[in-house]
């Protein structure tokens, strides 16, 4: 303790060379963050799939349509809890593009139930079974609209134009929350049999299925039964457990983790070589005061802690105020909703975030560190640098 | 004037001999410069590369027509009647045999994508002219396919990025299979990344009696495109948008375009600020370093706008080797990468390479070039500012 006035002149030495290392730490860690949230906004869905649930789409394509029907056969399938359908709605606000979010037909009661992560207060789900034209809206959507309980929000839909021609109405009727961190609140659900008698050409016919199994252990063997079911019919199914179906989906668009990786491992490798250098540079610069202590008689032992507790210090400072910042601009909510719904840092990511600034700071000390214990006390007085 | 150049040239070229002397510091400046010169073309080279694999600017004697409200081919319908009436529409160039016009059909089957093994959504198209309208459409493998039969052509792309597209092999799409009969390249758009057979054959396969989802139609001249369009949104038996191909295209794209564009841009400039620190840390210890040097040449009567000059151009001589070596193994590695994704607008695997484009390259030198500058600009003041009978002393 009685030495930290030492360390802390030794960083007030150079001022403008320590602000500047400590930027450029403070920058590689708010990327770091940054970049953490971004490859958890591509993958939350993995881990947060339910493991006792199961997709069932077209054999051909999820755009391909399935029967209505085949609900209440799946449910007579040994295994089968529930199955509920969605439809893919492609709503679009105010004929905006941009205005993206998601927007799905689904029977409300059953919907709720198999989705038990989408937490709905129970007097507005009441509402929603009661109002046939009532949806519900995520928190995420809620916000980024500024839409309340009540409002009425009209949405065209390329793919289900209505019998009037019009834009269809919905009001919302309630607005739900995420049970964790990483569920998905950018989307909007309403009736299905309100869809169904409004639309002008493809009555009863449904995207895919959600379906609930009994015992998860199972989920396989349910899904390869489901598909027996309907081999050979009109509408051949392909049914998956909802982790595999969510990952094969990430994996359409590339291999999102190892680019930001690669992206990763360069920024970490530029700027912290650039601040581990001066870093090193700074504790060399003093190899002759360091022999001055030693022949005060300070230990090698001690010496190797003052220089690691100040290259630490540094990293600390810099490393946890990036990945702070990091943290309150994740905490704000995504900066682009329609592309990335769920927008958060992960503890995990933190708490490698935490172990890197450790192994900055280490690094970067302890190499001139050791070169200075090493040198005996005569050379290193001698030196001049 | 000449004797203040000569200063310069003198001072530069002094400078930068005495680079190697700070070998530690001058690299690791060099190679943070280099770090973001890398990252930014790499990821842009991304964007580039999807721009090129979309050709966004697509011939502008092609008009492509949809159901209005229709944002994609996906999400549009057109009825038999539909289509004979954009066939007879002016503007439209004909031969012999007819207008020029092709009614399309756009489904998404799964195939097997080579590089992860995993199944993704590959676009199959049912076109009826679509060779003639598009005029560019190359066969490089096998043949075309004959009207009528399960036969599919894949573009060149498809058959790189997903699997069991070679010519002779059979696909099974629901309960019927397919031959594929050939690999074209050209066709305009993302087509080198899309199957094509004959829409007839597809109709039945996807239950779509005998309706389509786009008519795409050659133009006399593209001048006539405004005709065509006005004829056919102002036909009340119509309910049509009217767009040139490239157009859509650019539409289809921009998304996925401006989210990789954004983030290359974010990252980079995060990048390029943390380098930027680490110019100025190196620059300012070398300013410091010679301190005496520099009060030697002033008092030697060498000018302070000189020595701000020489400075900085030491900083910008190391900034563009970094951004040199950045660029060039930027270059190495991304050019000509081939990838595959989803463009989310279309719901579909478009396959592409990644593109370092001259442009790309250009403006990445400019960014190490003002790394260079800015991190050079200071140190240079303070040198310049040094009290002269002070420095020589220390």
């Amino acid at each position: 303790m009685r030495f930290l006035g030492l360390i802390w002149s030794n960083l007030k030495r150079r001022k403008l060379r320590t602000s500047l290392t400590l930027l450029s730490i403070f920058v590689a860690f708010l990327l770091f963050g940054l970049l953490c949230a971004i490859k958890e906004a591509f993958t939350a869905g993995i881990t947060l799939a339910g493991v006792d649930r199961l997709i069932v789409r077209h054999k051909v394509s999820l755009i391909m349509d399935l029967p209505v029907t085949y609900g209440p056969r799946m449910e007579r399938i040994p295994g089968v809890v529930s199955a509920v359908p969605f439809v893919w709605f492609n709503g679009i606000y105010q004929n905006e593009p941009k205005n993206f979010f998601a927007t799905m037909a689904v029977p409300p009661a059953p919907f709720l139930d198999l989705y038990r992560e989408c937490v709905l207060p129970e007097d507005q789900k009441q509402a929603w079974l009661n109002t046939r034209t009532g949806a519900i809206i995520g928190r995420t959507l809620a916000e980024r609209f500024k839409w309340k309980i009540g409002d009425r929000i009209p949405l065209t839909s390329p793919i289900w134009p209505n019998k009037e021609g019009g834009a269809w109405e919905f009001d919302v009727v309630g607005i739900f929350d995420g049970a964790n961190k990483g569920t998905d609140t950018s989307g909007m659900y309403f009736r299905y049999d309100y869809l169904d008698e409004g639309r002008a050409y493809g009555e009863g016919l449904v995207g895919w299925y959600g379906a609930r199994v009994s015992d998860p252990e199972q989920a396989a063997a349910v899904a390869k039964a489901i598909d027996a079911e309907f081999a050979n019919s009109p509408y051949e199914t392909k049914a998956e457990p909802e982790g595999a179906f969510v990952q094969g989906f990430i994996q359409q668009i590339g291999n999102i983790k190892t680019i930001l990786l690669a992206i990763l491992s360069a920024v970490f490798f530029t700027i912290l070589l650039v601040a581990g250098n001066t870093m090193a540079q700074a504790v060399r610069e003093r190899t002759e005061e360091l022999g001055v202590l030693k022949a005060l008689g300070f230990r090698d032992g001690l010496l190797l802690a003052l220089v690691l507790v100040e290259s630490g210090v540094m990293a600390a400072v810099g490393g946890l105020a990036g990945l702070g910042v990091a943290w309150l601009i994740t905490a704000r909510g995504s900066p682009v909703p329609a592309m990335l719904p769920v927008f958060y840092l992960p503890t995990r990511s933190l708490l490698i975030g935490l172990g890197l600034v450790f192994a900055l700071g280490f690094a970067a000390g302890v190499l001139p560190a050791l070169q200075a214990m090493r040198l005996p006390v005569a050379l290193a007085l001698r030196r001049h640098v | 004037m000449s004797n203040w150049l000569a200063q310069i040239w003198a001072l530069t070229v002094y400078n930068v001999r005495t680079i190697p002397q700070r070998k530690g510091a001058a690299v690791a400046a060099a190679v943070g410069i280099a770090g973001v010169v890398a990252v930014f073309v790499g990821v842009l080279s991304i964007a580039e590369g999807f721009r090129a694999a979309m050709a966004v600017t697509g011939p502008a004697d092609i008009a492509m027509v949809l159901r209005s409200g229709a944002d994609s081919e996906m999400t549009s319908g057109l009825g038999r009647e539909q289509v004979r009436l954009i066939a007879d529409a002016p503007g439209v160039a004909r031969t012999a045999e007819g207008p020029l016009t092709s009614a399309e059909l756009f489904v998404i089957i799964n195939l097997v994508k080579r590089s992860t093994g995993t199944d993704v959504n590959v676009p199959l198209r049912g076109v009826t002219q679509g060779i003639a309208v598009r005029g560019d459409v190359k066969i490089v493998e096998g043949r075309a396919f004959e009207p009528g039969r399960n036969e599919v052509i894949a573009g060149r792309g498809a058959a790189r990025e997903f699997a069991g597209l070679e010519v002779g092999s059979r696909m099974e799409v629901g309960q019927s299979e397919w031959t594929v009969v050939g690999i074209f390249a050209g066709g305009g758009g993302s087509a080198e990344s899309e199957i094509w057979t004959d829409a007839a054959v597809l109709q039945p396969a996807f239950h779509r009696g005998d309706s389509y989802q786009s008519v795409y139609a050659r133009l006399t001249t593209p001048e006539a495109f405004e005709q065509f369009k006005d004829s056919l949104t102002t036909n009340p038996q119509l309910q049509v948008k009217v767009l040139r191909q490239g157009e859509y295209l650019a539409e289809q794209s921009s998304m996925l375009i401006e989210f990789i564009s954004g983030i290359g841009v974010f990252v980079a400039t995060m990048m390029a600020l943390g380098a930027l620190f680490g110019a100025l840390n190196t620059m300012y210890s070398a300013v410091a370093a010679r301190a005496r040097e520099i009060a030697t040449l002033r008092a030697l009567g060498f000018g302070s706008a000189a020595i701000i000059l020489s400075v900085m151009l030491e900083s910008v001589v190391l900034a563009l080797l970094g951004g040199g070596v950045g660029a060039a193994a930027a270059y190495w590695a991304f050019n000509g990468f081939e990838a595959a994704t989803m463009n989310w607008q279309t719901f579909s695997q478009v396959a592409f390479a990644f593109a370092v484009t001259p442009p790309l390259l250009a403006a990445a030198i400019v960014w190490a070039v003002g790394i260079g500058v800015f991190g050079g600009l200071f140190p240079a003041i303070r040198a310049a500012r040094l009290p002269v009978a002070m420095a020589l002393r220390e």
